[in-house]
C-alpha cells in the first residue's frame, strides 16, 4: 500500500481543515475521502515509505504494509514520535519484537522563531557582501 | 496530430494570485532554508522581500524530508584542499574545484547552527566510544563550534540522530522567513503545496529572469511570481529510468521519489547552461530497500563480497578494470568499485553480499578480549541499536523490509546491489547548471566568474542543491551553505540594481491557458470512451512516466541493458523521446494530483533528455559502474577531460554542445 489508513482510528481530523496527513505527505498522497471522511493513500506506488504521515498521525491510524514487489508479509515498524524522541518498534515476520529510542531534538519545538532566530548574531555587513563568509561569520581560511 | 490549446471550454479558469518579491526562492528543501536564513538576515533591514516557494510542506520537504543518519561533508579537523581532491577522485576528476573549495570552506558554520538550532549531533565519550545526543549533552560534552569531538563514520562524515533533521532546519528557515515578513510587511511569504512549473525571461531584459509560475495542488489558483532575483534548488531527477521495481515498489527509490527534476526543468528551458548533465549517480545500496551502505561500511568496517566470498576489488576484476581506467582505477572511487562489483554479477558470481555478519563477530571478538563478556554485550548491544537507527533514521523501508524477512545481521549477510540511475548534483553525482564560481580562489579561470556567486548564465537566476553542476558531494549540509551563499549574492544583485522592475511579456492569462492545458484536455475528451483511463485523444500521467521509463531503461543505459548505451541506441531513444515530448501536449488530469503528475513527469523528460543528449556527445565512458558507452569504452583523458556544457533553446527546441576545458587548481 505502502501507507495505509485503518477505518476504524481514522477521524478524518474532524475539527480541521486538513488532515494531517494531507497536510505533510512530501508527494502529497496522503487525500481525504469526504464521504467516509477518512483519509487514504491515493497512489500507493508513489510512496517512499518516509512514514511522514504514520508519525503525524492524531489518532495513529497510519501504518505501513511494506512493499509486496519484494517484501514478505508480517513484519512492522511502527514509531512513536514524542517532541524529543523517537520510540521505534519493529516486529519481525516470526513474531520477535526489538525496540529502539532515540534523541530526535535538544530544543523544545518551536524555539527557534522570529524573535529568536537572529538574537545575538551579528549585524549583517553589507561591505561583505560579495567576500567570502556568511553574515554570522568569517568561512575557513584553509 | 492536431495540437491542443486550452480556452477554457471544457475546464473552469483558476483564479490568478500575482506575488511580487525582490528575492523568490524556489523549493523547499535545505538549499532554500539555507538560502532564506541568509537572506532574511541581508534583505530585511534595507526593506527587501523574501518569498518561498515549496511544492510540499517544509517541515518535510526535500531530500531530507524523512531524516537523515548522518551528515556527510563536515570538514572540522580537515583541509578545504584535501575535501576537493576527495570529490575530484570520486566524481572521476572533472570538478569545477572552484566551487567545491567554495562549499568546503563554508559547510562547518551551516552544521554548527543546525546544533545550535536543536540538532542532534553524537559525540566521542571518554572511553572512545559514541555519545548519542542525550548522553553528550548530559555528560557535559561541547558543542562542534566550541570544539566538541564529533563522531566521524568516515574522513567527512559525522553521525547524528537526524530524524528531525529537516524539520529543525525547516523551523529556522520560516523563522527567518517571517523575520523578513513582519518587517516588510508582505501578507504571506511562504507558498506552500505551489508548484512551479516554468520560468519566464523579463520583457525588456532577454537575459534576465523575471518570474515563475506554478499552481496551487489543492485548490484552482495558478500563482505567477514575480522578482528580481531567483534561487533554483527544486531538486534532482528520480525515476526517470524504469526502477528495478516496478509495481508500488517504485516508490522506494534510493534518492526520494519527489525528486521530478523540477529543478533542471525550470532552467533548462529559460536556456540557463547545463554542465555535466551525462553524470548520474548509481548507489550500490542493500537490495530493494535501498538502505545506507556508508555506516556498515566505514562504521562496522563490513566487507562486501560475492557469492564465493572473493573480493570482487582485487585479482583479474583489477588488472582489467586497470587496462581500461587507470589512473582511474587505482583511486578505487564509487563508479570503480560498482564497474568491478558488476563484472562478478555478469559473470554468475552473484548475488553480492555485505557480510554484516562477520562484521559484527569480529566487533564482538574485539570487545569481549577488550572489555570482557559482560560488558562487551553491553557495547554490542549498544551498536546494534546504533546500526537499526542508520536504517530508522533514513531508509525505514529498509528496516521493514529486514522484518518481513527475518533478517538478523548479526547472523546473516544482506545482497547489495547498484540501482537504477539518478541525476543530482548534491550527492556523490553532479548532474547540473554551470554557474558563476566565488572569484577569489588563486588560479581560477577569470571566465568562470561573471559577478555574482552561483549565478547561473541567465542573469537573475541563481541555482543551490541538486542543480548546481559539477560540484558533488554537498549533501545536506553543503546544500544548505550552497543555498545561503547563493542567498548572499542574490542579495548583491538586487542591490546594486535597484531600479531593475520585472516585467514579463506572457500574459497571465497565457500561462493559466498553458498550466492547466492537462485539465482542458481531459475534460474535453473524457467522455468519449466509457473508461476514461482508456483514451485514444490524451495520454495520463502514470502512462507518461511509464514510456519515459522504458525509453531511458532500454536506450540511454538504464538497469536493463547493464547501463550500456551507445550512439545508435541514444539516437534512437531520443527519437521516441520526442514523440513523447509533442505528446505531453496532449497530458491530461482528472484533478490537481493529476497535474502535478503531469507537469512533475514533463519536468523528468526534459531533465532525461538533457541527460542522453550530454552522453551522446562526450565519446568516452567517463563513469564506468555508472554508464558505459559501448562505441567508447575507455577513458579517454587526451580528448574528454573536460566539461561538456550544453544549452537547449525552447524556441527551436534544439540543443547545442560544447566542450569547456577542465582546470586543476588544487595540485
Amino acid at each position: 500500500m505502502p501507507s495505509f489508513v485503518i477505518a476504524e482510528k481514522c477521524d478524518g481530523c474532524k475539527a480541521q481543515d486538513k488532515t494531517a496527513c494531507q497536510y505533510i505527505c512530501p508527494n502529497d498522497l496522503m487525500t481525504l475521502d469526504r464521504n467516509l471522511m477518512k483519509a487514504y493513500n491515493q497512489e500507493p506506488e508513489q510512496c517512499w515509505e518516509c512514514y511522514n504521515c504514520v508519525k503525524i498521525c492524531p489518532q495513529q491510524a497510519i501504518e505501513v504494509r511494506a512493499y509486496q514487489d519484494f517484501a514478505p508479509l508480517g513484519g512492522n515498524v511502527i514509531p512513536m514520535r514524542g517532541s524529543d524522541s523517537i520510540m521505534w518498534t519493529v516486529k519481525f515476520r516470526n513474531g520477535s519484537l526489538k525496540r529502539y529510542k532515540f534523541p530526535i531534538r535538544l530544543t523544545a519545538e518551536g524555539a527557534n522563531n522570529a524573535d529568536t532566530i537572529y538574537a545575538g548574531l551579528p549585524e549583517p555587513n553589507f561591505d561583505d557582501l560579495k567576500k567570502p563568509g556568511f553574515f554570522n561569520g568569517p568561512c575557513k581560511a584553509e | 496530430m492536431e495540437k491542443e490549446t486550452c480556452t477554457f471550454s471544457y475546464c473552469q479558469k483558476p483564479e490568478i494570485v500575482e506575488v511580487e518579491a525582490d528575492l523568490l526562492l524556489v523549493g523547499g528543501g535545505m538549499a532554500c532554508c539555507g538560502a532564506a536564513y541568509e537572506a532574511a538576515r541581508y534583505a530585511t533591514p534595507k526593506g527587501l522581500k523574501v518569498v518561498m516557494v515549496d511544492k510540499a510542506a517544509a517541515d518535510r520537504s526535500g531530500a531530507v524530508a524523512m531524516g537523515l543518519s548522518a551528515i556527510n561533508t563536515y570538514l572540522g579537523e580537515n583541509k578545504v584542499a584535501d575535501y576537493v581532491k576527495y570529490v575530484r577522485g570520486d566524481l572521476m576528476g572533472i570538478i569545477r574545484e572552484d566551487l567545491v573549495a567554495d562549499l568546503g570552506r563554508h559547510v562547518d558554520n551551516s552544521v554548527h547552527l543546525f546544533e545550535e538550532w536543536g540538532l542532534p549531533i553524537w559525540k566521542k565519550g571518554d572511553d572512545g566510544f559514541s555519545l548519542d545526543g542525550f548522553q553528550a549533552r548530559d555528560e557535559g560534552k561541547a558543542l562542534l563550534k566550541d570544539g566538541g569531538t564529533p563522531v566521524r563514520s568516515g574522513k567527512w562524515q559525522i553521525m547524528i540522530n537526524g530524524e528531525s533533521y529537516k524539520v529543525v532546519v525547516a523551523e529556522a528557515a520560516k523563522a527567518a522567513l517571517e523575520y523578513n515578513r513582519k518587517a516588510t510587511g508582505m501578507a504571506q511569504n511562504l507558498y506552500e503545496r505551489v508548484f512551479c512549473v516554468k520560468a519566464f525571461k523579463d520583457a525588456n531584459d532577454p537575459k534576465r529572469i523575471a518570474a515563475v509560475a506554478g499552481f496551487s495542488v489543492r485548490e484552482n489558483k495558478v500563482y505567477i511570481f514575480k522578482a528580481k532575483a531567483i534561487i533554483n534548488a527544486a531538486g534532482g531527477a528520480v525515476n526517470c529510468f524504469r526502477p528495478r521495481s516496478i509495481a508500488e515498489g517504485q516508490g522506494r527509490a534510493w534518492y526520494p521519489v519527489w525528486n521530478s527534476g523540477s529543478g533542471y526543468a525550470l532552467g533548462l528551458q529559460v536556456g540557463a547552461e547545463l554542465t555535466m548533465m551525462e553524470n548520474r549517480f548509481v548507489p550500490a545500496r542493500f537490495k530493494d530497500g535501498y538502505g545506507p551502505v556508508g555506516a556498515w561500511f566505514l562504521f562496522f568496517k563490513a566487507q562486501a563480497r560475492n557469492a564465493m566470498g572473493e573480493d570482487y576489488c582485487t585479482g583479474e576484476n583489477f588488472e582489467a578494470t586497470k587496462k581500461l581506467y587507470s589512473p582511474y582505477a587505482e583511486k578505487m572511487g564509487t563508479a570503480i568499485r560498482n564497474h568491478m562489483m558488476m563484472m562478478d554479477m555478469k559473470a554468475g558470481k552473484g548475488p553480492i553480499w555485505m557480510n554484516t555478519h562477520h562484521a559484527m563477530e569480529a566487533i564482538n571478538k574485539t570487545f569481549v578480549e577488550k572489555f570482557g563478556e559482560k560488558d562487551a554485550q553491553k557495547k554490542i548491544k549498544h551498536l546494534e541499536a546504533e546500526a537499526w537507527e542508520d536504517f530508522l533514521d533514513m531508509a525505514i523501508g529498509q528496516a521493514g523490509l529486514w522484518a518481513s524477512k527475518n533478517v538478523e545481521p548479526n547472523k546473516e549477510p544482506s545482497e547489495i546491489m547498484p540501482t537504477e540511475p539518478y541525476l543530482l548534483g548534491s550527492h556523490a553525482g553532479c548532474a547540473g547548471f554551470w554557474v558563476s564560481g566565488p572569484g577569489d580562489i588563486p588560479g581560477t579561470p577569470p571566465e568562470w566568474s561573471w559577478g555574482y556567486n552561483r549565478m547561473s548564465t541567465v542573469k537573475g537566476l541563481f541555482m543551490a542543491g541538486d542543480v548546481v553542476g559539477a560540484s558533488g558531494h554537498k549533501f545536506s549540509s553543503g546544500s544548505h551553505a550552497e543555498g545561503r551563499l547563493a542567498a548572499k549574492a542574490a542579495i548583491a544583485l538586487i542591490l546594486d540594481e535597484p531600479n531593475f522592475k520585472p516585467t514579463i511579456k506572457e500574459t497571465a492569462d497565457e500561462i493559466c491557458a498553458e498550466l492547466y492545458l492537462p485539465f482542458e484536455v481531459y475534460e474535453k475528451y473524457k467522455t468519449y470512451s466509457t473508461d476514461p483511463l482508456t483514451n485514444p485523444y490524451y495520454i495520463r500521467p502514470k502512462m507518461l512516466q511509464a514510456r519515459m521509463q522504458k525509453i531511458a531503461d532500454e536506450y540511454f543505459g538504464g538497469c536493463a541493458t547493464w547501463y550500456m548505451t551507445s550512439k545508435t541506441l541514444l539516437e534512437e531513444g531520443l527519437k521516441l523521446l520526442q514523440l513523447l515530448k509533442e505528446d505531453a501536449n496532449k497530458m491530461a488530469a482528472a484533478n490537481l494530483h493529476e497535474l502535478l503528475r503531469c507537469w512533475e513527469n514533463y519536468h523528468r523528460i526534459l531533465s532525461v533528455e538533457a541527460h542522453a543528449r550530454h552522453i551522446l556527445f562526450r565519446e568516452e565512458t567517463r563513469y564506468p559502474g555508472y554508464y558505459y558507452r559501448g562505441d567508447f569504452l575507455p577513458i579517454d583523458d587526451t580528448n574528454w577531460k573536460c566539461f561538456v556544457n550544453s544549452t537547449y533553446d525552447a524556441a527551436t527546441d534544439t540543443y547545442t554542445l560544447k566542450k569547456v576545458p577542465y582546470k586543476e587548481l588544487f595540485a
